[in-house]
Parts: C-alpha cells; sequence; structure tokens
C-alpha cells in the first residue's frame, strides 16, 4: 500500500471535518454558495478531462446546460424522479457530447478553440429557437428534488439538505474522474496531448480516444448542470452563455491543468476570493481579467506549479 | 517473399507532385535504404505508406493485403510501425514510460478493465512492463529507465525511439533519419542496433542522409529523386549509377566526378 505522510494525513483528517461542519456554521445563503462552488467543482475538473487530450474546449457550459435542460425535460415534464433523472441527463450530455465530438475530434489547436464555441452556441441558440420543448428565452421550471417524500431533514428545498446531496454526487464524480485520470486511459489522454503522431503511431486510436474525452467530461459536465438546474429550480438559455465559459477559462488558468487539483483549487480561491470582493462587486471581472494576465505572465502553470516553485526558490 | 510492396504509388501536394508512380518490393528480413537528395519526397513516401498521408494514385500492399486507404492506428496494429524524424517521444514520461506507452497494443485490457485496474488487468501491466524493460536491455537503456525522455542526450533518444516502434512487437519498422545529427560514435552504435533488430526477424526501411552508415547497413537501396526512382539494387551498384551521382552532386559535378 502507499504510505500517507503526516501532512496528507492533517488534510485528509479535516476536510470531511469541514465539509460537513462548515454548512451548520453559516447562513442559508452562504450554504447555497457552497453548493454552487460544489457544482463548479465538477465542471472543471470534468472540463480538465477534455484538456488532457490537448483541447480547450468552449463549449463545456452548453455542455453542462444539455444536463440541465434534460433534467428539466425528465423531472419537470415527464415527473422522473430525481435519483433517475440525474444519471439520465448526465447521460444525454454526454451523448450530445459524443456527437459533437465527432467533427471536433477531427479538429486541432486553434481550431478546434473555434469549432467548439460554435458547436455550443449551435446548441445554446437550439434552446432559444425551439420554444418546444426548451421553453425559448424564458427556459423551463425544474422541481426541487424529491427523493423520500414527508422527511424533514431530507427536503431538498432546503439549502443544507440540498448541500449534502450535492457533496455526496461531488465526491461520487470526483472519485470516478481521479480513478480515470490515474488509469491507463488517463495515461493514454496525456500521451495523445504530448505526442499525437507517435500515439498514431503506437497503435493509438488518436480520434477515438479524443471523443471519449469530450464525451466523459460533457457526462460529468451534464451532471454538474443537474445539479444547478435542481437548486436554482429555472433554467433559461442566457446562463450558459460565452460569459460562463470564460469563467471556467479562468478558474482552470489560475489553478493549472496539469494536476487533477489544480483547477480544484483555482475555482475554490476565485470563489473565496470574489466573495471577500463583494463589496467591489462591479469590479470582480475587471480583477479576475488581471489575475489572469499575472498568471499567464508570472507562473504559467498556475497555482499548482506554486509549490515546487516556493521549493526552488529556497 | 515480399512483406511490403508499393504499387505505382503517387502524391501530389495541390499541383506539385512530390511522389511519381513509385514501384518497390521490400523482401522479408532485409534492411532496405530509401535515399535520395533533400526534397525527393522520401518522407513523404514514409508518411503514405504508414497511413498519416492518403496517396493521390497506386496502393500499397503489406504482406500481399491493400492497405492503401487504412488509417494510421490500424496500420500499425497489422505489425508496420515506423519512427520519426528528429525522434517523436513522450519528453515528460520517463524512458520505460515511453517504451509501456507504446506497447498500448499487447496491453489486451479493454477500457473498462483499464479503468477498474483489477488483479488480472493489474497482472497484464505488469507483464507490458516486463516485456518494456526486456526491450530497454536490449537497446542499451536499462541504466537510464526512470530518466525524463525529454533530457535525453541525442544518441538515447533515438535508441529509445526505435525501442518504441519495437514496443509494438512490428514486423516491419520505418525509420526516418535514424542517425540524423549524430556523431560518428553514435551513428556506429545505432547502426549496430539496427542490424541486431534485422536480425532478430524484424524487416527495416530507412531513409538517411548519411551515406556511409547507408552503404554500410542496407541490403539494398532504393534511390528517388523528384518523386522518381533513379535506381535500386546493392549500396554499391546504386551509388556508382550516373543518374545517382547526378542527383546528389548536380549535372556538371557528376560530369567530372565521373
Amino acid at each position: 500500500m502507499r504510505s500517507i505522510n503526516y501532512k496528507q494525513a492533517v488534510v485528509l483528517g479535516t476536510l470531511p471535518v469541514i465539509l460537513v461542519c462548515a454548512p451548520f456554521a453559516i447562513s442559508g445563503y452562504k450554504v447555497d454558495l457552497l453548493t454552487n462552488l460544489l457544482i463548479n467543482i465538477i465542471l472543471v475538473s470534468s472540463f480538465r478531462l477534455i484538456t488532457t487530450t490537448g483541447g480547450w474546449s468552449l463549449a463545456h457550459i452548453p455542455m453542462m446546460g444539455c444536463g440541465a435542460y434534460a433534467t428539466a425535460l425528465l423531472a419537470g415534464q415527464l415527473h422522473v424522479p430525481f435519483l433517475i433523472a440525474l444519471p439520465l441527463a448526465s447521460l444525454c450530455a454526454g451523448l450530445v457530447g459524443l456527437a459533437i465530438s465527432y467533427p471536433l475530434g477531427r479538429t486541432k489547436g486553434f481550431a478546434f478553440f473555434v469549432a467548439s464555441f460554435a458547436a455550443g452556441e449551435a446548441i445554446r441558440l437550439c434552446w432559444i429557437r425551439f420554444k418546444f420543448p426548451f421553453g425559448g428565452h424564458r427556459g423551463l421550471s425544474v422541481p426541487p428534488p424529491a427523493i423520500i417524500d414527508n422527511v424533514g431533514w431530507l427536503d431538498f428545498a432546503e439549502a443544507r439538505p440540498y448541500y449534502f446531496l450535492a457533496l455526496a454526487v461531488t465526491l461520487i464524480c470526483l472519485a470516478i474522474m481521479y480513478r480515470l485520470d490515474r488509469s491507463r486511459i488517463g495515461n493514454t489522454f496525456r500521451a495523445i496531448e504530448s505526442q499525437e503522431n507517435l500515439a498514431r503511431s503506437a497503435g493509438i486510436n488518436v480520434t477515438g480516444y479524443k471523443m471519449l474525452a469530450f464525451s466523459l467530461g460533457s457526462f460529468f459536465a451534464g451532471t454538474a448542470g443537474v445539479l444547478l438546474a435542481h437548486r436554482l429550480w429555472a433554467i433559461e438559455p442566457h446562463q450558459f452563455s460565452f460569459t460562463t465559459a470564460l469563467y471556467l477559462l479562468v478558474w482552470v488558468v489560475f489553478g493549472g491543468a496539469h494536476t487533477f487539483w489544480g483547477p480544484i483549487w483555482g475555482v475554490v480561491t476565485l470563489t473565496f476570493l470574489s466573495e471577500l470582493l463583494r463589496p467591489l462587486a462591479e469590479w470582480v471581472p475587471m480583477i479576475f481579467g488581471a489575475i489572469i494576465i499575472v498568471t499567464l505572465i508570472f507562473q504559467p502553470d498556475g497555482l499548482e506549479g506554486l509549490p515546487r516553485r516556493l521549493r526552488q526558490m529556497k | 517473399m515480399a512483406i511490403l510492396e508499393l504499387r505505382g504509388l503517387t502524391k501530389y501536394f495541390g499541383k506539385n507532385l512530390a511522389v511519381n508512380g513509385l514501384d518497390m518490393v521490400v523482401g522479408e528480413g532485409q534492411i532496405r535504404g530509401l535515399i535520395g537528395p533533400n526534397g525527393s519526397g522520401k518522407t513523404t513516401v514514409f508518411n503514405l505508406i504508414s497511413g498519416f498521408l492518403r496517396p493521390s494514385r497506386g496502393r500499397v500492399l503489406w504482406q500481399g493485403r491493400d492497405i492503401t486507404h487504412l488509417p494510421a492506428h490500424r496500420i500499425a496494429k497489422l505489425g508496420l510501425a515506423r519512427t520519426f524524424q528528429l525522434t517523436a517521444l513522450y519528453k515528460e514520461l520517463t524512458v520505460l514510460q515511453n517504451v509501456v506507452m507504446c506497447a498500448h497494443l499487447h496491453c489486451q485490457t479493454n477500457l473498462w478493465q483499464q479503468f477498474r485496474r483489477d488483479r488480472k488487468t493489474r497482472r497484464k501491466e505488469q507483464r507490458t512492463e516486463n516485456r518494456a524493460r526486456e526491450l530497454l536491455e536490449q537497446m542499451g537503456l536499462a541504466a537510464i529507465a526512470h530518466e525524463r525522455a525529454g533530457e535525453l542526450p541525442h544518441g538515447h533518444a533515438a535508441a529509445l525511439g526505435i525501442a518504441n516502434a519495437l514496443a509494438t512487437e512490428p514486423r516491419m519498422i520505418l525509420l526516418d533519419e535514424p542517425v540524423g545529427g549524430m556523431n560518428p560514435t553514435e551513428t556506429a552504435e545505432t547502426m549496430a542496433r539496427i542490424r541486431a533488430v534485422r536480425d532478430s526477424g524484424v524487416t527495416l526501411l530507412l531513409v538517411e542522409h548519411d551515406m556511409n552508415a547507408v552503404i554500410s547497413t542496407c541490403d539494398e537501396i532504393t534511390c528517388i529523386n523528384f518523386g522518381n526512382k533513379i535506381g535500386e539494387g546493392p549500396p554499391g551498384a546504386v551509388c556508382g549509377k550516373p543518374e545517382v551521382v547526378k542527383a546528389y552532386l548536380g549535372e556538371d559535378v557528376g560530369e567530372c566526378f565521373l
């Protein structure tokens, strides 16, 4: 077995305590912020899954929207129970991802960036254009999840129970993605990013693996979308626009995408930072812009590269 | 017996004719050299054979089977491996990890097994790693198995490139400038390794500029210029041909030389 050192033990010991106790120490509004943070953690991790094959997708937020819309139709219109709608809606997002990854897998670098943006916008415009079933500009309403009726502490319309539901889903998603990252599949993804031609000549179906990464990433983005939709109770196309995608890019660039934990560090740090800067709310986009520029110039590896750099400075 | 056969292989880039109706038969178990001046279309031929480019006309036969329109990874699966000019390696991985990654085809695990990593899968992965270590031993890289591939000196990087190709357990390897930019010692070492690979039963086709290396190693040579074949046969005979000398040294110098 792998031995765990002292520092890791402290982190592994205190983190669960914080995650469980935190919602009881703060107000309901702030619990919702934490829930949102969990959703964004799934989002950045699934985004990183796609970046490991080398493509930075701008279609990721619309993919999240696919999950949200799917659950709005499944749970909202067809009254499918939440626990079934969650995987089904994620699967829908994954399948949409699979469909658009077929053309996207054949593009590289900047072309991929632009093509994914176009694909994402096309999906978003479908939601606006087709009033049935997507509700046009006004979107759709989503019911709060009911897993077991009439139990007070399981009323997921409340902030705290929903936080724990989101926490459970987040942990499961992260565990699967972590495992994936560490497996031979993750190694193959990185090999493709590193030397696409060598991978091809070693018999790796490069396009196939890129499609796999994109679909899996879309699947988990869809999961994040489901969690978001069931907390907001209503979704509209505007939520999944380009601005949101920019925030996603900022989180991942700031955290760094080389390690599994980098993007998570990024989103956690910047979420708390923007909360601290609440009095300066109008300035937050500008501050984020400055952070991105400073990061790219002075710390292109992002937050995850900091510990190594500090060690080297000593 | 022919392991690889090119029939009228032709490639246009726009209006430029890069390869013009090339016919070539490579016998099993030989080292074949493909030579020609810069820009004569050698690397294009490699890319056409290995599926990185589609030919405009003509066919590629692998052990009698038409592989002209197969994608690159399928061709690799059939046992036709290749290396790249300036040796493409997974730079951020270690030497051992490079070879393990290239042994992808022989892991024989599906995606679900790779995700679950149960005991059987781990045993298979262990076997792949052992095979990779054997290969490193064979190529004289065992001592540096845990160094990062991006930091290797030129000779070792080239050896690793060949080890990567061997990891796919090929019947034949296409080597693109295996000794490009090497000093004489490194060249001699690499050529000895290439002969050892041939002796283990793998056919080789190599593109190379270093004429001494080509003449001393290859069993047969094919010389092309502007996409046309201008000579073929044993090294001594091909290099004496007036067309070949002309192609390398130019019309006037060629005449003086003769």
